[in-house]
């Protein structure tokens, strides 16, 4: 009899709709003195979208850099893809990585290198794919976004709403399961970021991809989680208000100095009796 | 007064305890992959053709001022035919391998520094650890090598330069014949003076980028953080570069002369 490995075990799994993709359970984390995270729990459904909300300095993009291993918890277990990240190696983080795209503040463009090298930067640098393939999805993932004709600029010609796009576009080009916005959208106009919300939508629904957003822009983690995408038969793609179905899919999160104290859907949130809620919302 | 102390020495000894460790994981990332060999032959680029302008003129100017000097020196003495041998043996010994770090520290050192330092602030540095790319590889190991191997390239030029602006003053200025002056280096060369010369800037062109490294990718602070670690690399570095000097011509001449 075949016996499978834990990996293999994972791996069908995750396969599953359903499936728990990023998980944090008791997680600590404190700089010198200050306390960041205090008992963090929750976790990312397949496919899901989990809002993560807070006011500045709340510990929220902390929770970000935790999960790609840029940062380390004190304590407390987060397992990403079934795997523990919080146990892994800068090495060993690497395999992690590879299904995970993450879109910083400000974009955090390579200021060297054209939006081409940026957007295939991984594709060019990290895998063995034939140049001519890398080109294509550069191309394909530019087009997706709405800049291809942006392609041979450098960062610095481009608007802050077309930064944090080729951002997306970079973060998307390897074509990663999970997501990860931090604060993709602050500093933006409301037109700008509403396109950068949409392109969110359509990444999601489209591709199928898991997406945790870090925010404290409540009007655009609303627009996110109450709309969906979807390609008519003519397949042109359109941002439509969400099924009650699919907005029970987007989870939010509420964080008061480095504590959860909202979990629950859109609705949920609204009506939430809490002053400090209530406080953000207005 | 005295938690003060210990506060600076801890700063101190975490400092030196990264220092180490960065300069162990590029050594190490010199001998396993991936190697980003585009990267480093841009650096290479960078670091050695890009030096070797400000390398040149330093290095003519010093010869020429060099000889200057040591004419007036020489002439109560009577001694002046031998400006060749005194010129060649600073330059090549001395001057040239110091000066040549000292510009690199400035030119490179402050570059690698504030390159770094920004990407850092940026969170450039955390975008290419998220997109899988370890930033020792990509950009402490091109930078650790070039600097190793071009430091003593454009020392070499430095002296010949050099040595070079100290034949023009010694020609057109202190009047010795050409033949007089070049005989004279090579009659007062030795292989032990060519050794040292050429052991040194090893060390420099190591000194010089791993401190840039460490100090940039430390920054912290925003802009001004930026600014601070130039100043520091460049601080850093110039003592170093002196410091290193003194040591390295004590193993030499131990174990040389």
């Amino acid at each position: 009899m075949k016996t499978q490995t834990a990996a293999q075990t994972a791996k069908q799994i995750l396969a599953e709709a359903g499936a728990p993709v990023v998980m944090f359970d008791h997680v600590q984390l404190a700089f010198d003195e200050k306390v960041v995270l205090q008992d963090v729990s929750f976790t990312v459904i397949k496919g899901h979208t989990k809002v993560i909300l807070g006011a500045s300095g709340s510990g929220k993009s902390t929770i970000l850099k935790i999960i790609v291993g840029l940062l380390k918890a004190d304590a407390g277990v987060v397992w990403v893809n079934g795997q523990r990240v919080d146990q892994l190696s800068e090495q060993d983080l690497m395999s992690v990585r590879a299904d995970l795209g993450m879109i910083f503040q400000e974009g955090a463009l390579f200021d060297s290198l054209t939006v081409r090298e940026n957007v295939g930067y991984k594709l060019y640098e990290e895998t063995d794919m034939p140049l001519e393939e890398v080109d294509k999805r550069v191309e394909e993932v530019l087009g997706f976004i709405g800049l291809a004709e942006h392609i041979d600029k450098m960062p610095s010609e481009l608007s802050g709403g077309q930064r944090r796009r080729v951002a997306i576009a970079r973060a998307m080009a390897f074509k990663p399961s999970i997501m990860l916005y931090d604060e993709a959208t602050t500093g933006l106009d409301p037109i700008t970021a509403t396109t950068v919300d949409e392109e969110m939508i359509k990444l999601r629904d489209l591709e199928n991809v898991s997406s945790i957003i870090v925010t404290h822009q409540l009007r655009d983690a609303f627009f996110v989680a109450e709309h969906m995408a979807h390609r008519d038969a003519n397949g042109k793609v359109e941002v439509v208000p969400a099924t009650p179905q699919k907005e029970r899919q987007a989870e939010f999160i509420m964080l008061r100095d480095g504590l959860i104290i909202f979990e629950g859907d859109a609705d949920s949130l609204r009506a939430s009796q809490d002053p400090y809620i209530r406080d953000f919302l207005s | 007064m005295l938690s003060l102390l210990e506060r600076w020495l801890k700063h101190a000894a975490l400092e030196v305890q990264e220092y180490v460790r960065l300069t162990r994981a590029a050594f190490h990332g010199v001998y396993t992959r991936p190697l980003y060999r585009h990267d480093i032959v841009e650096q290479f680029d960078q670091i050695g053709a890009g030096s070797l302008t400000v390398v040149l003129l330093a290095g003519l100017f010093t010869g020429a001022a060099l000889a200057s000097q040591t004419g007036l020196t020489l002439d109560q003495f009577g001694a002046r035919p031998v400006v060749g041998r005194l010129v060649s043996a600073s330059m090549i010994k001395e001057l040239g391998p110091v000066l040549t770090a000292l510009m690199l520290t400035g030119r490179i050192g402050s570059g690698i520094a504030a390159e770094l330092g920004s990407m850092v602030v940026t969170d450039q540095i955390n975008a290419l650890r998220a997109l899988g790319t370890d930033p020792v590889r990509k950009l402490v190991v091109p930078r650790v090598l070039a600097g190793i191997f071009m430091a003593p390239v454009l020392t070499v030029i430095s002296d010949f330069i050099g040595i070079l602006g100290g034949w023009a003053v010694a020609r057109f200025q202190l009047q010795v014949n050409s033949g007089l002056y070049w005989s004279s280096i090579t009659k007062g060369l030795y292989m032990q003076d060519v050794w040292m010369g050429l052991s040194k800037p090893f060390v420099f062109g190591f000194l010089i980028v791993t401190i840039a490294c460490h100090v940039g990718l430390r920054t912290s602070g925003g802009t001004a953080g930026v600014g601070k670690a130039t100043t520091v690399s460049v601080v850093a570095g110039s003592v170093a570069v002196i410091a290193a000097d003194f040591f390295v011509t004590q193993i030499m001449i131990a174990l040389l002369y």
